[in-house]
């Protein structure tokens, strides 16, 4: 365990780097936190409704998009998933977790040509699929699922 | 036998076995050539010597096998799958034989008379010595769930399992109920008692917040002149199986992709074998050895299977050999690999089983044993009561032990329905036999063992048995927890295992009343895994029914009725 790196990042905010991203330009800000907010998509209580409202409806499944995320949850409150889509020409990534009371969980631009990895916590209350869905510049529509559990525990052998 | 041949000795000895006697001579081992047992000539110039789940049994004890342990799907009739019959068959045993009473339950309680106890570290001990005697520079290696799981390991911190893992020269382990102790109790052990001694291997293993590796993934060794690497492989779904409080900072999982780096590491380094030192389960470790290539072999423990013989696992590398060692110390695994010029050419595979009358204790070993028994031993020796009938906890249902503290639970909390957790360890007492306050915390020794009175929902009792239920039916052996079926007092309820999730558990009734999903119910349980439930621990509450009973009438087994399960070869 590293120790000195873990006591340095406890001292650095994560917003400091969230404004790191901002100033290289990787994430673009007004556009995610104004214009492109979609309202009818984050607020949709049906993946299907969701999706639809994303315009991802239609998306394919493809392997390029690599999901890594538990196969049972260790906590719920806290899922840790990472996303890549090694897609080229990814500008956009879409997290989906169908049986969330709001099933669109995150939306992610990227810009001048910023790979398309990111890592996140999903709050799950419930077993379901984590789909992501990933755009390309000239609008093709690709889908990667997988299944978590999230489960009561106890009762182990 | 001077006086007798050996066909009368055998036909007076069958004759007083029918009429109960206790016959756990070594003289009837030897006629039946169980002498022979443990003669097993070296092969190659790799060995490994394994053993797992031994839940803390210093003592020798009886331990019956299961009679339900299904699987369906790609799993279904498949070793570790096949119970009685079924898995005699499969390994060619011959019924009657001391080895078919070491794998299955038939004839349970007369084979047990007759062969008498099993395991015992002082008899492991012995057999280690033998073995290691014919096998230059054999690796121990011990597969985990060893600091739980008896009075002592609990009121010791596992000190007591600690120092003879230590007298018995284990050379590295992997780990699960051993974080039940805590991760600070974990990291002292590691620090203090292990420290150039024993490798704590586990590769699955890492902190929650930058996934540093906690422990180390592998161990190298020279070994007869070829480079060996054991790599370690945690229990994967510990923070959920077991309270997540006590282990708070390191996160789990299976782990495919870092186990293939670690693999290619070791092949990196030169390592001509490599062994996976497992405790995933053995259905996870068939599938693991399907998806990873380049591991030899996945010595396996966790779900408790005393499999006699490898399966053998295509992959993208080759064949990887995936075997089960059992529980309780009745096992001990021994695996030798002729390597020869950097390629294994050959592999021999024995589980032996450990019969304590077979094999003398071992004297260092034995006085460290009653050394620390010393200052409980008058606690540990109190008779509760006697058992009128036969008590077991092994199998994917209600066990007659576990009954025994559903019914005790329910009687002493006043509950409608009671709860108890589906663990796979825990002794056998057979008919007539008296219960010790020992035999009891056999049962139940954990470091979460608070009793709980809680208002239940009837939609909430059945999320709880869909849920658990997947953790042992889902087809997928990654979404498998490895513990059998939560047992149930007081509520009858019908399973098809092979249904999906929320469709498994039907029928459910208190009596001849359909439980209501509205209504609310008294739930009697024990083993919480969430932080700060307080109560009487389980055993204060069984033991002061047994002390009560005095007589303990045989159990009426509250089994589910099994939907579409008839023909399946693990169950009988």
């Amino acid at each position: 365990m590293n120790i000195l790196r873990r006591s340095v990042l406890k001292g650095a905010s994560a917003s400091g780097v969230l404004a790191a991203a901002l100033a290289a330009g990787l994430l673009k800000p007004t556009q995610v936190l104004a214009a492109d907010w979609n309202k009818a998509a984050f607020e949709s209580k049906e993946a299907a409704g969701a999706m639809k409202a994303m315009g991802a409806d239609a998306a394919v499944a493809s392997k390029d998009i690599l999901v890594k995320a538990p196969d049972i949850a260790e906590n719920g409150a806290v899922v840790p998933v990472d996303v890549v889509s090694n897609i080229p020409n990814t500008v956009s990534l879409m997290v989906f977790v169908d049986k969330n009371p709001f099933p669109l969980s995150v939306a992610f631009d990227f810009a001048n040509g910023a790979v398309a990895d990111v890592s996140m916590r999903l709050k799950m209350g419930n077993t379901s699929d984590v789909r992501v869905v990933a755009k390309t510049a000239d609008g093709k529509l690709f889908v990667a699922t997988k299944e978590v559990k999230v489960t009561a525990g106890g009762c182990g052998g | 036998m001077s006086s007798m041949n050996r066909r009368e000795f055998l036909q007076v000895l069958a004759a007083a076995s029918a009429a109960g006697f206790a016959l756990n001579s070594r003289e009837l081992l030897a006629a039946q050539g169980a002498d022979k047992h443990y003669d097993l000539p070296r092969y190659g110039n790799v060995h490994f010597l394994h053993f797992t789940d031994s839940h803390a049994q210093l003592q020798p004890v009886y331990f019956r096998e299961p009679n339900v342990n299904i699987g369906f799907g790609g799993a279904a009739g498949k070793v570790p799958h096949l119970v009685g019959e079924n898995l005699l068959r499969a390994f060619n045993i011959k019924p009657g034989s001391l080895e078919a009473h070491a794998f299955t339950y038939l004839d349970f309680e007369q084979a047990a008379k007759t062969y008498g106890k099993i395991g015992g570290f002082a008899h492991l001990a012995t057999l280690i010595k033998q073995l290691r005697g014919g096998r230059p520079n054999a690796l121990l290696l011990d597969g985990g769930d060893t600091w739980q799981g008896s009075a002592t390991a609990l009121w010791t911190k596992g000190q007591d399992m600690v120092d003879a893992c230590k007298l018995l020269g284990v050379d590295m382990m992997a780990p699960h109920w051993e974080f039940t102790l805590g991760h600070e109790r974990v990291k002292e052990i590691i620090a203090k008692d292990f420290k150039g001694k024993i490798d704590f291997l586990a590769q699955n293993v890492k902190t929650n917040d930058f996934g540093d590796p906690v422990f180390s993934p592998y161990a190298m060794r020279e070994m007869n002149g070829v480079k060996v690497a054991v790599i370690g492989q945690a229990f994967p779904y510990t923070p959920i199986a077991n309270p997540r409080w006590m282990v708070p900072d390191w996160t789990f999982g299976i782990q495919d992709e870092n186990m293939q780096k670690v693999v290619n590491e070791a092949r990196g380094k030169g390592a001509k074998v490599v062994v996976v030192l497992s405790h995933n389960g053995m259905d996870v470790d068939l599938k693991m050895a399907s998806r990873v290539s380049g591991i030899d072999a996945i010595l396996g423990g966790h779900t408790h299977d005393g499999v006699p013989h490898p399966v053998q696992v295509k992959n993208a590398g080759g064949i990887t050999l995936v075997t089960n060692a059992g529980s309780n110390g009745k096992f001990l695994g021994v695996l030798d690999f002729n390597v020869s010029n950097g390629r294994i050419a050959g592999f021999r595979y024995k589980l032996l089983p450990v019969f304590a009358n077979l094999l003398p204790a071992d004297a260092a070993m034995a006085a460290h044993i009653a050394k620390v028994r010393a200052p409980y031993k008058a606690k540990l020796e109190e008779p509760l009561a006697v058992s009128e009938g036969l008590l077991y906890r092994r199998g994917n249902f209600n066990g007659s032990w576990d009954q025994l503290i559903l019914d005790a639970m329910m009687e002493v909390r006043g509950a409608d329905i009671g709860f108890s957790p589906g663990f796979r360890w825990g002794t056998s007492i057979l008919p007539g036999q008296a219960i010790t306050f020992e035999h009891l915390m056999d049962q139940t020794a954990i470091t979460y063992p608070t009793s709980t009175l809680t208002e239940m929902s009837g939609e909430q009792i059945k999320t709880i048995l869909e849920d658990v239920g997947d953790n042992l039916f889902n087809p997928d052996p990654y979404y498998q927890q490895g513990g059998d079926m939560v047992r149930v007092g007081g509520l009858s309820y019908s399973c098809d295992p092979s249904a999906k999730m929320g469709n498994r558990i039907r029928d459910m009734r208190l009596g001849d009343t359909p439980l209501e999903a509205a209504k609310k119910y008294k739930v009697a349980g024990w083993a919480p895994v969430g932080e700060g439930v307080t109560g009487e621990p389980i055993w204060e509450v069984v033991g002061k029914w047994l002390r009560d009973k005095k007589v303990v009438t045989p159990r009426k087994l509250n089994q589910p009725k099994l939907i579409g399960m008839e023909k399946n070869p693990g169950m009988a």
